[in-house]
């Protein structure tokens, strides 16, 4: 029990980062707070969702298509709403409206469009896609089924989508860590009026980080049917506050610190479901205010924010 | 203070009169008294948004604090109405003070970990666990009291009273440290206002607005789940009738709930969907085009707006 609920925990610690990585980065390079995030994640899973019905095509593959389409809508989704938000006096509160507002679109048009009712992919298809990895890797068959680690079975989806996650993230690493683009992003993150001091164009790079964290969010849906249960139209919001948790536990505005926070939720969440499930939905509500007054600026952060 | 008489004048004694009369000639009486709790709620966000900039994404909580406070205390208590009202008020204020600590917060901060304290109040409300203290998740009965006239009036009675207490902000010093504060809270500080004093006692107000508007709603409608009365939407109301009114102001959120409210009932509720679709692409065109809200544009016509 203590050793499943730990190893599932990270599975689902490793998902729970990505879920709120693309939040955590939009936030941390424009100092919005973009609360349609769980309804960039919905898309993305009926985007996976329809490119499973329709032509049949594994979540694995989908996970590249479903990217760059979302990482293509974010940029003019940045051009129309930021800078016009960016120049109002209070440009962090009014996001909070502003994407709340986005929010209840998104979710009206995808209920007009998808209905009310709950959907799914078959958990055996991501299955699939990581047995035909493994037996390409080891070189020989590898059945499809449950995957065992250290005595215990887990569904074969979560430790495809924990592993998936966790390349997820260490991408984002990259990006950030060793391309050129992502220095400038670090340095918008860092300080922004400087970062337009010393002529870096803060909207070109702002956009490309927005268009990232939505194409996050979205790759984040296309493991949501395997890890979250069924997916609809409303289960937005139910996400949104999640990734919050996540990221504030990390700490706001440091991406890397979301692979902790999501490990720290994903562990918690784990054990609670083992030990006290009547209570469990209590977590990530008590968790987030208790991290916010104990330590605002979250496991990683250095600075504490003035009240 | 003649200014101050003024308003009570023109803004309060009218609203009062307004929906003191309406029900001889209108027979939906719910719909008036769905109007006037919109209308303490969105005073009470103003109350705090509006005065001093912290934007209460869980005012609901309170909502269903007073709710809850106002039904416990007849079910278990078997206490008269009034008595209950006293209660459903004090829940909400005593929810208020345990979350004072969250003024530790900044900006969006404030606002999430507002939103989370209220989603965790609703879940333990509504836990199965606690079945025979709340009921639970299967809702609250509360026939025993069930007076819609009396609830009716004493609704009013309390939305005089936020009126007055918007009235006395906008014209008083303390409604002027609270802007202060919002404004820049270091140079309030240095200006000799109290922040955090202040800032509480606004943060406690509004509270008990909405506590109070929570029990005469538990009062007037007697039956309700955990999820009615915790609902996001009374939040989201609230917070976009104070802003495409305006906040800060007395006017801005009677004008929004007016208006606001109006359309949605005017249109019907036949498709949810629809509504939840324009209702958030006016959100977003507010932020974007009129963040100050109606008042900015009579403010930008020379009309002086109370």
């Amino acid at each position: 029990m203590l050793v499943y609920s730990l190893l599932a925990g990270l599975l689902f610690g490793l998902y729970f980062s990505l879920i709120g990585l693309g939040l955590n980065l939009v936030f941390g390079v424009m100092r919005i707070v973009n609360l349609a995030h769980g309804d960039f994640l919905m898309l993305g899973a009926f985007l996976a969702f329809w490119l499973f019905t329709l032509i049949s095509l594994n979540p694995i593959p989908a996970i590249f298509i479903v990217f760059v389409v979302f990482a293509i809508v974010g940029l003019p989704l940045y051009y129309l709403l930021v800078p016009r938000l960016l120049r109002a006096k209070d440009p962090e509160m009014l996001s909070f409206i502003l994407f709340f507002g986005l929010s209840q679109v998104i979710e009206a048009l995808a209920t007009i469009a998808f209905g009310t009712s709950e959907r799914s992919i078959p958990g055996g298809e991501l299955g699939r896609a990581i047995v035909a990895v493994a037996s390409l890797l080891t070189g020989h068959h590898v059945e499809n089924g449950p995957v065992d680690i250290f005595g215990q079975t887990f569904p074969a989806a979560w430790v495809a989508s924990g592993i998936a996650s966790g390349i997820a993230v260490l991408l984002v690493y990259v990006y950030l860590y060793r391309t050129r683009l992502g220095y400038l992003t670090r340095a918008v993150m860092v300080h922004r009026e400087e970062a337009i001091a010393t002529g870096i164009n803060v909207h070109r790079v702002s956009a490309i980080a927005f268009g990232i964290g939505l194409g996050l969010a979205s790759v984040a849906g296309v493991f949501a049917p395997f890890m979250l249960g069924s997916i609809t139209p409303a289960m937005g919001v139910e996400v949104t506050v999640t990734s919050f948790t996540v990221i504030v536990i990390g700490s706001l505005g440091k991406p890397l610190g979301t692979l902790l926070g999501g490990i720290i939720y994903g562990v918690s969440y784990m054990f609670m479901q083992s030990y006290y499930s009547s209570w469990a939905n209590l977590l990530p509500y008590v968790l987030l205010v208790a991290i916010l007054l104990v330590r605002p600026s979250g496991l990683l952060g250095r600075q504490v924010r003035r009240a | 203070m003649p200014k101050m008489l003024h308003h009570v004048t023109l803004i309060l004694l009218p609203v009062v009169a307004a929906f003191a009369i309406l029900p001889t000639v209108y027979s939906n009486h719910l719909l008036l008294f769905n109007f006037m709790i919109f209308i303490m709620l969105a005073q009470g966000v103003n109350v705090i948004y509006g005065f001093t900039g912290y934007l209460p994404f869980g005012y609901v909580g309170f909502f269903g604090a007073g709710a809850y406070g106002f039904s416990l205390m007849v079910i278990h208590l078997q206490a008269s109405p009034l008595v209950a009202l006293a209660a459903g008020a004090a829940a909400a204020v005593v929810l208020g003070l345990t979350l004072t600590p969250l003024f530790r917060l900044s900006g969006a901060y404030f606002s999430i970990a507002n939103l989370a304290a209220a989603l965790a109040v609703f879940q333990v409300v509504s836990n199965p666990n606690l079945e025979s203290l709340t009921k639970g998740p299967y809702g609250i009965s509360l026939s025993g009291v069930f007076d819609p006239t009396f609830a009716y009036g004493a609704t009013l009675a309390i939305l005089g009273a936020t009126l007055g207490l918007v009235i006395y902000l906008r014209n008083s010093r303390f409604g002027m440290a609270l802007q202060a504060i919002r404004e820049d809270s270091i140079s309030a500080g240095m200006a000799g206002i109290n922040v955090v004093r202040e800032r509480i006692i606004a943060w406690l107000l509004s509270a008990l607005i909405a506590g109070l508007a929570g029990s005469v709603f538990a009062w007037y409608v007697s039956v309700f789940y955990p999820e009615t009365v915790f609902s996001g939407e009374f939040t989201i109301f609230a917070i976009v009738f104070a802003l495409f009114g305006g906040n800060g102001t007395v006017i801005g959120p009677i004008l929004g709930v007016v208006i606001l409210y109006g359309i949605y009932n005017a249109v019907g509720i036949s498709t949810p969907q629809y509504f939840q679709l324009i209702y958030g692409a006016l959100i977003m065109l507010l932020v974007l085009f009129l963040p100050n809200g109606l008042v900015s544009l009579l403010r930008q016509w020379g009309i002086n707006v109370p």
